[in-house]
This record gives C-alpha cells, sequence and structure tokens, in this order.
C-alpha cells in the first residue's frame, strides 16, 4: 500500500509538472485551434513597391523609427537563440523584410516583449505591430487590428521515432493507425470526413494529453497544424514537448477553413495598409515564399504527403 | 376497501355494483378534488417556469446556444452512432466491478484474527478510492500505469483483446477500481444488516463459517442491496463518459468536439438526451425490481 501511494504520489508530481512545462509552452506554437495549407498571398496590389514607404510615413509610433514586439521569449523556428534581431528565424526574418518594405532599416528597427495574452486582448500598445504567431480570428478582430495572413499551417502526421508512423508513404497509409487529434480542431474533422480511419480516432481535450498517450505508445501517431508539430517534436518533454517523436510528412487542408497568422496591431492603427502594401510587395517578389521555405519547411524536414 | 370488496362479491354476484355507501362517495369526491387540485397546480407551476424562462432576457441566446432546433436531429443522430462505445464500456466495468467490490466487501468482514491484515487492507482500500476523484483515479491508471512500460505487446482475454497499453484496457480498470470501493460498501452494509441470530441458527445447524456464509448470509444480503446496487451502476453509466479525458472518442468526446468547433452546445444537450435514454429504463427497472421484492417478501425486508 505505502509504495503504491508513494508511486501515486510520484506521478501526480510528473502530472504536475507536466501541466506546468505545458502553460510555458503554448505561446510558443498557439494551441492548435484550426489549420490549412502553405505560404499565401496578400490579395492587395501586387505592383507596389515604395508605395508601403510612403504609406508608413508618420504613421508609425515615433516617426522615422518601427518598434516591432514579439513574445518573450521566442522560440525556434520563429525566433533563433531568443534574439529577434538578428533576422534568423521565420518570424524574425519576415518582420525585418516587413519593416525594410516599409523603408525601415537598421537602427530605426527596435524590438519589445509582449505577452502573447495580452496583445491578443488589446491590452498593448507599445508597439507599431507584433507577432508571435497570431492567428487570424473574428472574435480578435474586435479588438485588435490585423494585417492580411503570412502564413497558412499545414496539417503535419506527428509520431513517435522507429514507431509505427514511420512506414507511412502516403495518406492512405494513416488509415490503419491509432490517430489521435485535440478535440473541436479542423485536424479532428479531416481525420473523421477525409482519412475515415478503420478504428475509431483518439481525442484530447489538450495537448498535454495527447502528448501524454502519444508518449505512452497509446496512440501511433497525432495528426495537428504543422507548428505545433514541429514544436512537439523539437522541443523535449521538460518544455512541453514530445521526446523521442518526429514529424513524418505534412499536407495541405483544403483552401477553407486554414490556421492563418497576421501581424498584429493596435486596433484601428492606419498602419495596416502599409503592412498589407508590404507583405504584398514581399508575396509578388517571392521573397515571402523564400522566408518561408528557408524556415518552416527545411526545419521540419517532413515530406509532403500524396493522397495515396 | 379490499375486504368490503371481497364481502360484496360474496353477498351478491350480480353484475350490478351496488350504490356506493356515504363513506365511499365521501373519499370519491376527496379522491377527485385533490386530482383536480393536483392538474391544476402542476399546469400552473409549468406555465409559470416557461414564462419565466422564455420572457428572460437572455432566453433567445440560450436557446440558440443551446436548444438549436435546426442542428439537434443531425447532431443526435450523429451521437447515436457512438452509443454503442459507452454501452460497451460499462458492460465490460460492471461483472468485475461487482466480483471486486464481493471480494473487498468479504475481506473487510473477514472474522479470523489471522485475517486482519485483509481487513486493515480492504478499510484502506475504500478509504483510498472513494476519496480520490475518480477522474484522478483515470487519469493515474489510464495514462500513469502504461507509462510504466512493465509489459510489453497484446493480451487477449474473453473475447476483448488488444494492446497492454490501451485506453481501453486501463480506462476500464480505472473505473472497476474507484467503482468497487463503492459496491464494497454497500455489499458490507447489506452484509453486516443480516441479523446475528441468522448467522447463530446456522452454525447451531452445524454449518461451517464459511458454509454460513455462503447458503445464509450472502443470498439474503445480496437481495436487500439491490436496489443501492442498482443505484451505483446508474452513475457507473454516465461515468464512462470520464474516460473520454483519455481520449476515447464515445458520446460526450463526439459531443465535445462538435461543440469546441461550432461554439454551439446543443451537441451536448443531445448527448445528454442520448444519456437518459439509456438510464431512464434502467431506472424505472431498478424501481420495479424493488416493488416486486418487496411484494415477494410479504411487505417486509428480510431482516
Amino acid at each position: 500500500m505505502k509504495r503504491s501511494i508513494i508511486a501515486a504520489a510520484a506521478l501526480a508530481g510528473l502530472l504536475l509538472a507536466a501541466c506546468g512545462d505545458d502553460e510555458e509552452a503554448t505561446p510558443a506554437t498557439e494551441a492548435p485551434t484550426t489549420d490549412a495549407p502553405t505560404t499565401d498571398a496578400p490579395t492587395t496590389d501586387p505592383a507596389a513597391g515604395g508605395d508601403a514607404a510612403a504609406c508608413a510615413e508618420g504613421k508609425t509610433l515615433e516617426a522615422g523609427a518601427l518598434v516591432i514586439a514579439t513574445g518573450d521569449p521566442a522560440y525556434p523556428p520563429y525566433v533563433l537563440d531568443d534574439d529577434p534581431t538578428s533576422g534568423e528565424g521565420f518570424e524574425s526574418a519576415l518582420a525585418l523584410a516587413v519593416a525594410a518594405e516599409m523603408g525601415f532599416e537598421g537602427d530605426a528597427v527596435s524590438w519589445v516583449r509582449t505577452s502573447f495574452d495580452s496583445a491578443v486582448a488589446g491590452d498593448d500598445s507599445n508597439f507599431d505591430f507584433n507577432l508571435q504567431q497570431f492567428t487570424i480570428n473574428d472574435e480578435r478582430k474586435e479588438v485588435v487590428s490585423f494585417s492580411a495572413p503570412y502564413y497558412t499551417a499545414n496539417q503535419a502526421v506527428l509520431g513517435a521515432i522507429d514507431g509505427p508512423a514511420s512506414t507511412i508513404t502516403s495518406m492512405a497509409d494513416l488509415k490503419g493507425l491509432k490517430l489521435g487529434a485535440a478535440s473541436g480542431t479542423t485536424s479532428l474533422q479531416y481525420i473523421l470526413d477525409v482519412i475515415q480511419p478503420d478504428a475509431e480516432p483518439f481525442v484530447f481535450s489538450s495537448n498535454a494529453d495527447a502528448a501524454t498517450a502519444l508518449g505512452n505508445g497509446q496512440i501511433d501517431v497525432i495528426i495537428s497544424d504543422l507548428p505545433t508539430a514541429i514544436f512537439w517534436a523539437a522541443a523535449g518533454s521538460e518544455f512541453g514537448g514530445i521526446d523521442n517523436t518526429k514529424v513524418y510528412g505534412q499536407f495541405p487542408l483544403g483552401a477553407e477553413g486554414g490556421d492563418q497568422w497576421g501581424l498584429l496591431l493596435v486596433k484601428d492603427n492606419p498602419l495596416v495598409e502599409c503592412v498589407d502594401l508590404a507583405l504584398a510587395s514581399l508575396a509578388a517578389s517571392g521573397e515571402l515564399d523564400t522566408i518561408t521555405t528557408e524556415w518552416m519547411a527545411d526545419y521540419a524536414e517532413a515530406p509532403l504527403l500524396p493522397e495515396s | 376497501m379490499t375486504t368490503d370488496e371481497g364481502a360484496d362479491q360474496r353477498s351478491a354476484p350480480s353484475r350490478v355494483r351496488p350504490p356506493l355507501t356515504r363513506r365511499e362517495e365521501w373519499l370519491r369526491r376527496r379522491r377527485r378534488r385533490s386530482t383536480m387540485v393536483a392538474s391544476v397546480s402542476t399546469v400552473l407551476t409549468v406555465v409559470l417556469l416557461q414564462q419565466l424562462i422564455t420572457r428572460s432576457s437572455g432566453w433567445p441566446k440560450v436557446k440558440q446556444i443551446f436548444f438549436n432546433g435546426s442542428r439537434f436531429g443531425s447532431d443526435f443522430v450523429e451521437l447515436l452512432g457512438y452509443l454503442w462505445i459507452d454501452v460497451k464500456l460499462f458492460l465490460q466495468c460492471a461483472p468485475f466491478i461487482l466480483l471486486w467490490g464481493m471480494a473487498l466487501a468479504l475481506c473487510r468482514n473477514a472474522r479470523s484474527p489471522v485475517l486482519f491484515p485483509l481487513r486493515v487492507f480492504a478499510a484502506a482500500y475504500t478509504d483510498f478510492f472513494r476519496g480520490v476523484p475518480v477522474i484522478l483515479t483515470i487519469y493515474l491508471v489510464g495514462f500513469g500505469i502504461p507509462k510504466l512500460k512493465l509489459i510489453e505487446g497484446e493480451f487477449h482475454f474473453l473475447g476483448m483483446g488488444g494492446a497492454w497499453n490501451s485506453v481501453f484496457l486501463w480506462g476500464p480498470v480505472a473505473l472497476i477500481l474507484s467503482y468497487s470501493a463503492y459496491v464494497a460498501e454497500v455489499f458490507r452494509s447489506g452484509i453486516e444488516g443480516v441479523h446475528e441470530s441468522q448467522r447463530a441458527g446456522a452454525r447451531s445447524l452445524g454449518l461451517t463459517q464459511a458454509q454460513t456464509l455462503r447458503h445464509v448470509v450472502l443470498p439474503q444480503a445480496v437481495r436487500r442491496v439491490v436496489p443501492p446496487l442498482m443505484n451505483d451502476f446508474l452513475s457507473l453509466q454516465k461515468d464512462v463518459a470520464l474516460l473520454s479525458i483519455l481520449g476515447i472518442f464515445e458520446v460526450f468526446n463526439r459531443a465535445s468536439s462538435m461543440k469546441n468547433i461550432s461554439g454551439n452546445f446543443t451537441p451536448t444537450v443531445a448527448a445528454a438526451l442520448i444519456f437518459l435514454i439509456l438510464t431512464i429504463p434502467e431506472t424505472r427497472f431498478v424501481d420495479w425490481y424493488t416493488a416486486r421484492e418487496r411484494r415477494r417478501t410479504g411487505g417486509s425486508v428480510v431482516a
């Protein structure tokens, strides 16, 4: 009896520890709410080159300077080594490219840190724009403004290294596996509607629960949006990730209903249109694609899965 | 009443009913009156509640979010497809809960001093599992034990089978551990409720301690605890839904994933109705069984 009490206490401790880690980790990846395919072009006029710079004049917090905000700490692959000024990492590189389009380079660009939650709640205003994987949605649009999307997340297949997932080469191979997903996600909807697995999927109410089941081998793979999967595979369990896992593949969702990330601005900030111009110009020149591929696709090293 | 009718039938075999006595007429008036009062009071209460709810300012919103007629039908049908999983989990747990619960109750009632450790174990077990929230037991057993990685591979047992780390194994085990503590207490109260004279009588007839238990005490004990036992199993039928935290995709889990993606709670209301479809017949069965037992034992419980 005594021994089992000790074991129980130890397990409870582990669970608590896991919960704690999860809280710290979530801002890095955004709970996997909804998701979809790769890079996409903002729809504004692509011919605008220097227009973004002209547009931005006098609309920043301080004339001639741009203040960009990101998370504290910021995680790879979005910001490497928690140093956004380096241009190393997807969001760091993207932010500097947008800034350059608007005519801010070198010392004219400064960085501040905000928490994810207070920024989406519209509580912070000490930045011109803020980026830390903010998903654009209508509820948030009531208190803050978003730029056009700069990234749309693919779906990914995450499984144990050398586990049952290591043999999959196509979406059809997923049918026979024990699939896990988080409740209420587009990933789950995709499993039910498109993959239609042989056995019922396993559905978890929190990321930590899904991660535990995968770590235990109780499920074979987790289907989630790519950034979340990348984070889980990259971060050790002490940071809310899952040990000994890798991303086995990625696939785009349908065109609609994807999880799109946008730059966040203070509500009704006139700078929004300038940021959109800059993003459109980056998309037109192919630079947005280059940045995305460099930091997101290669980081995952996950092959695109064919349908069958 | 019954004796009156009997007397009437004997004295007047004809079909014509004799005129009512004054007492009977008075009784009949009383009955009519109370029926009327009860109906009026029921109607009034229902109308009042209905008005109170539907006239509140938030009602349209509540109706739209919780009782959305346009999606209820399709949600209900979709969820019905997952009902079997709940029933199956229940059927897998129930027999083991009965067996293990009975074993615990017997341990707890062990009289021989040699068996004292068993009594301590049973007491500690029931204290522990009745005290720990079921949901925590499910987490600890469902995720914790497989994490130990004690056994790998697969098991096969009574037509069931699967991987040793499957949540379909450890989820039900968690429920069995937890519920058997409650069921053990029910059995114990039944055993202790059998009067000491029954044991004494059995022993004086030459039955051994074990025979007394088997043939005299347990039959009486089990019969009298059937209603509270049924209560526990009704509760088990609903608590099967707690296994959804392990990822098992049953009615409640399906409903909450529909809720999470749409922000509309109508699927969870549909799920509640499905559970009612399961539990209401069970409740009626318990009531019917209890009434039958009472009739059989002549209106009093065995003492």
